[in-house]
């Protein structure tokens, strides 16, 4: 299945750098504009014409995907005209970070969703339940950014227990693990716990419906203790729909970590995404669009061969 | 991927977390005690730090030095120049001699080289400089000796000499490397107080003082600029005690006010706001609506309401408080008056109030750029003003790449402000030669008596002369508005009161990084009293 996947993949993310190229050339947005910034509105049109040609960005659309497509295809992913740097440095630089947010955030996703909503499916309809699921469908509907803004105003500037923003405090500039994971705590807790409705939810419903399974009423009646019941046989068929969930919250993930490192000025991967489209810096976006699509493609596979380990029934060429 | 492969999932993620740990080894320089370090925020990031690319080149640069120096007044004073230049009597040649014994940080000497270099390098055209305009006037540059530089130009430009605030860049470095995308745009050297010890984009600018400064080691040895675009993020983590200083909107400042901690510093600019009148619209190229719309409008409420009282009222270009300005120029608030122009031209109130001419409507649209407040506030109070006068003004939000190409027939709510020689703003703005050129002259304004003056403004060498130039400049846009100025805007700031040797400097429409009190924080002191 593996190697079909990833056959697969590279047409897919062919078609989406070509997509990428020529949205991106249909936008009203002038990568000349975007790249000169204020200094372009004295500069004089012979100027701006010359940095035009100077970018490549007057050649046609067809011609600058192939010269990028190729030149990735050797290993050269261009420069970056709005970070004025190597596109392979700009990730390099940045990357590590976004994956650091988006681990952390997707592990309190899971194991707090996973958590809840077992708990919640003991005693359904009992208070937790009612609070858990009432939170959860507040969670779903607040937008990440405004959850930021909020984590911010509580702990930030009321208790002042925690950093506003940042990877390390302003007046610092290295780089130590402490700091870094003071920094984490609000950034990952807010893009974690946007996530977590999901997770509680789809859990709670599958533990509460493996709790119904003949199966489990069996086990009971064998008289196994609530906790082996519980983990040993609920959960267990219960995380199948949420294990399918782990690779579809991928991109939501993506889009969430974008407006999180935007509210606390993370140095990840996603802010420069926003540079690079609305500059319509071309190498930037689409070698930032290819790391999503292998993101996304790669969350589904591994949400398959979750599933297939949890559940052996499912076969892994399903 | 196997289902092995993903157990590896975990160690990576604990391998991310260790190497975040060394990333930046370097450091470890604690501030040795209150004032030895600042932290200021800032709205705006620099694209490069590349002075070839354009950064810093108004001056004041912090990690480079131009061959001269702006004080707060923007007088010229020599810096890697060891003094002021020497003019040929045609104006044609400019001759520096230079400061011996400076080195760049890396511990190699600055000669005339690295100027040469610099300039040639802006010159060329395959550097992706977009104010390369502004050296338009140069011709070459060359070395009279190790320690002498001579500039020579195509023809005679008075403000030459503010144009060699530009920051000088290593030739030993930045020579040796693409020009639009090597190390250097991101990791400069230079003979500045400061040295750059990393940037972190969308985040934050951090420096240490350089020992080796040929002015003195400066006292505050870590300075910081955090870059953070949202107002309100920034003052509250201002509140929040995480920065000693920040860039604020008047209006958020003044919750600062009562603090007994922090001192609020005004910044007069050249920053206005104005309003193009295109020549090829039918309504606003007429004279008299100009002139109406001129004196309709009631500059001080923009001011009071718009601004917070941190402004004041613009009449041209020129801020009423330079010595460029030209007494007797302000124009009063006076509706009957715009009235009475009009109806002498011809403009008769229709049914709906809305004047009209040979069946021609007195209405057009005016363009803001989305998102600014600033911009926004400022275009209603215009049209609200213009509707007392019968003209009917519809605002409208877009993008700059919505708004360009109708620059040429609509008008548009437009910023600017270059200090230093009354030619950086008005030739581009007024010279009837450079009409729709880019975003110069962006009202199409055609007038031969102000082209003349701003030619002889721009070659004579004599201020006398010059400044009875601009005057005239001035008097003309009385004659005729080919634009509305409405306000020039205070820049504010709130700073922490740790320090002495503060003071602002007139500042230009963007802010740059070198605006703000902090323009000279390699000559602050920490206050010895308190913390």
């Amino acid at each position: 299945m593996t190697g079909r996947r990833a056959l697969f993949a590279v047409p897919v993310l062919g078609v989406v750098t070509f997509g990428v190229f020529a949205v991106a050339a249909a936008s009203p947005f002038d990568p000349v504009k975007a790249y000169t910034g204020t200094a372009g509105l004295t500069a004089s049109q012979e100027n701006l014409d010359q940095i035009r040609a100077n970018l490549g960005v007057d050649q046609p659309l067809v011609t600058r995907w192939w010269d990028w497509l190729t030149g990735a295809l050797r290993g050269d992913l261009g420069d970056s005209a709005v970070m004025r740097m190597p596109v392979a440095d700009v990730i390099g630089e940045r990357l590590g970070w976004s994956v650091l947010l988006a681990v952390t955030a997707f592990a309190v996703a899971v194991l707090l969703g996973t958590a809840l909503g077992v708990l919640a499916a003991r005693r359904r309809g009992g208070l937790l339940d009612r609070c858990a699921c009432s939170a959860a469908y507040t969670l779903e509907a607040a937008p990440a950014f405004w959850l930021g803004l909020l984590a911010i105003w509580f702990f930030a500037l009321q208790l002042g227990v925690l950093p506003a923003g940042g990877l390390t405090d302003t007046a610092s500039d290295t780089v130590t693990f402490d700091q870094v994971a003071r920094h984490l705590v609000l950034p990952a807790a807010v893009l974690g716990v946007s996530q977590t409705p999901w997770f509680f939810l789809y859990t709670r419903q599958g533990v509460g419906d493996a709790l119904d399974e003949d199966a489990v009423r069996g086990a009971r009646a064998r008289g196994l203790a609530e906790r082996t019941v519980l983990t040993g046989h609920a959960l267990r068929a219960g995380m199948l729909p949420m294990l399918t969930l782990i690779g579809s919250r991928v991109p939501e993930l993506i889009t969430g970590a974008l407006l999180v490192e935007t509210v606390f000025s993370w140095p990840g991967i996603a802010a420069a995404t926003v540079q690079a489209a609305t500059a319509v810096d071309f190498p930037l976006l689409a070698a930032l669009t290819v790391l999503a699509t292998a993101a996304v493609l790669l969350g589904n596979l591994l949400s398959d061969l979750l599933y297939g380990l949890a559940d052996p029934r499912v076969g892994f060429d399903g | 991927m196997t289902a092995r492969s993903i157990r590896t999932v975990a160690p990576v993620a604990a391998l991310v977390l260790g190497a975040a740990a060394c990333a930046n080894p370097s450091g470890g320089t604690d501030g040795q005690g209150a004032g030895a370090t600042a932290v200021v925020g800032i709205a705006y990031e620099p694209d490069t730090l590349s002075p070839l690319l354009g950064y810093g080149k108004d001056g004041n640069s912090k990690i480079f030095d131009g061959l001269l120096a702006h004080d707060a007044d923007l007088k010229l004073r020599p810096a890697l120049a060891a003094e002021l230049p020497e003019v040929s009597a045609d104006g044609l040649t400019y001759t520096y001699k230079l400061r011996q014994g400076v080195k760049f940080s890396d511990g190699e000497p600055f000669d005339a080289d690295d100027v040469v270099f610099t300039y040639r390098t802006i010159l060329d055209e395959k550097t992706n400089n977009p104010s390369r305009t502004e050296l338009d006037a140069l011709k070459d540059v060359s070395k009279g000796g190790d320690d002498t530089v001579v500039f020579t130009l195509k023809y005679p430009y008075a403000p030459f000499a503010q144009r060699t605030v530009l920051p000088i860049a290593p030739e030993h470095v930045a020579g040796r490397q693409d020009v639009n995308t090597g190390e250097f745009t991101t990791k400069p050297i230079g003979t500045g107080p400061y040295v750059l010890t990393g940037w972190s984009k969308g985040e934050k600018l951090s420096f240490k003082a350089n020992p080796a400064y040929w002015g003195g080691e400066p006292q505050v040895k870590k300075f910081t600029m955090a870059i953070i675009k949202d107002d309100d993020v920034r003052a509250t983590r201002l509140r929040a005690g995480d920065l000693d200083g920040a860039i604020l909107p008047p209006n958020l400042a003044e919750g600062f006010a009562k603090d007994s901690g922090r001192k609020t510093h005004k910044a007069t600019t050249y920053d206005y706001r104005t309003v193009t009148l295109p020549t090829h619209n039918e309504v606003a190229g007429d004279t008299a609506i100009r002139r109406a719309l001129d004196i309709a409008v009631d500059r001080q409420v923009m001011v009071d309401s718009i601004l917070n009282g941190a402004g004041k009222p613009a009449y041209g270009p020129v801020p009423t408080g330079s010595e460029w300005f030209a007494a007797g120029t302000e124009r009063r608030h006076d509706l009957a008056g715009a009235q009475k122009i009009l109806d002498e031209a011809g403009w008769k109130p229709g049914k709906d109030g809305i004047r009209a001419k040979d069946g021609v409507r007195a209405a057009f649209p005016l363009w803001y750029l989305t998102g600014d407040k600033l911009r926004q506030d400022h275009a209603l109070a215009y049209a609200s003003d213009a509707r007392k006068a019968g003209i009917d003004i519809t605002t409208q939000a877009g993008t700059w790449e919505v708004i360009e190409p109708r620059m040429e027939h609509d008008a548009v709510l437009a910023g600017g402000g270059a200090p230093g020689d009354p030619d950086f703003d008005q030739y581009l703005l007024l010279k009837s030669a450079l009409a729709g050129d880019g975003f110069n002259n962006m009202g199409w304004y055609d007038n031969p008596a102000v082209d003349k003056a701003l030619e002889t403004g721009r070659t004579s060498g004599d201020k006398a002369t010059r400044l009875e130039a601009y005057r005239t400049v001035q008097r003309e846009l009385v004659k005729n508005p080919g634009y509305t100025f409405l306000t020039h805007i205070d820049h504010v700031y709130v700073l922490a009161d740790k320090w002495d040797g503060l003071s602002t400097q007139i500042e230009p429409h963007d802010h740059g990084l070198a605006s703000g009190p902090w323009w000279n924080v390699e000559k602050w002191t920490p206050k010895d009293s308190g913390k």
